[in-house]
């Protein structure tokens, strides 16, 4: 995939994953880095129907994350478009990255895969969404360690 | 200037996409320097197209290509794959850890559930 992958398995049957990802109540229990309180979390949970987070950070900072849900399909897929309206990271400026979340039933629980994009062409990310992730880890084996930023 | 370093990383990103790319990178690593017509030797395409996919590279400052006499040769520029690197990690940190929290409610709501379920049969 064209971004950042994560397959986690949870030991809870899809329909209550889906809601800790599509209802407010439940977007704030873990939404953000680290384990503090989410400020506030909205969500209008269909096609179209957009979603806020405030959320703060351990520096101090507030940031809000905001998008557009793009599919919703209960309770295995959930795409949305994701933009920062306050904070977030410096190099990020405003752009709109993808988020899609599916889930996969599994022995009792589920195996979400998580994967958030970058690429400012949703359409194009979505069209190339195979084969990528494991050719980058080996490039990243090589290239990851000591890589200094740039800025 | 952020515009821009966002511009990059996409074009680095577009570059990575194709798996043709990703094999001369891959080739790349393990060969300090090469000509291009032995870079292009295991591919089954034509060079023409071997040297479309080295100008997307080249534009996504993946790769360098300096002229030597006749040849041509192709370095891999590892900094824009740090920088691709340093995006990924980012939003592992981000994520990962939201995920462990996210996972940890579901389950725990899951164990409610079922707990509950079991008192209504249990009774």
């Amino acid at each position: 995939m064209t971004g950042f992958t994560v397959v986690r398995h949870i030991a809870a049957r899809p329909s209550i994953v889906f809601d800790a990802l599509t209802i407010a109540d439940g977007i704030a229990s873990w939404w953000g880095p680290h384990a503090l309180p989410v400020v506030h979390a909205e969500i209008d949970a269909r096609v179209g129907g957009g979603y806020r987070v405030h959320f703060r950070t351990l520096d101090g900072r507030d940031h809000q994350a905001v998008g557009e849900i793009l599919e919703i399909d209960p309770p295995t897929r959930l795409i949305m478009t994701y933009r920062y309206t306050l904070g977030g990271e410096p190099i990020e400026d405003g752009r709109v990255s993808l988020i899609q979340i599916d889930l996969a039933p599994v022995d009792g629980g589920v195996d979400l895969t998580f994967n958030h994009t970058g690429l400012a062409n949703a359409e194009s990310v979505v069209s190339h969404t195979n084969g990528w992730t494991g050719a980058l880890d080996k490039l990243v084996q090589n290239f990851g360690a000591g890589g200094e930023r740039q800025t | 200037m952020v515009n821009h370093q966002a511009a990059e990383l996409d074009r680095v990103f577009s570059a990575l996409v194709d798996p043709t790319r990703r094999a001369i990178l891959a080739r790349l690593e393990t060969e300090e320097s090469l000509s291009i017509g032995a870079l292009a030797q295991p591919f089954a395409i034509k060079l023409p197209a071997v040297m479309k996919h080295l100008d997307v590279l080249g534009d996504a400052g993946l790769i360098t290509r300096s002229k030597h006499g006749r040849t041509v040769n192709v370095r891999l520029a590892p900094a824009p794959l740090r920088e691709a690197v340093d995006w990924l990690a980012r939003y592992q940190r981000f994520w990962e850890p939201a995920l462990d929290r996210l996972a940890a409610h579901a389950e725990a709501k899951e164990a409610e559930v079922r707990a509950a379920e079991a008192e209504e049969t249990g009774e």
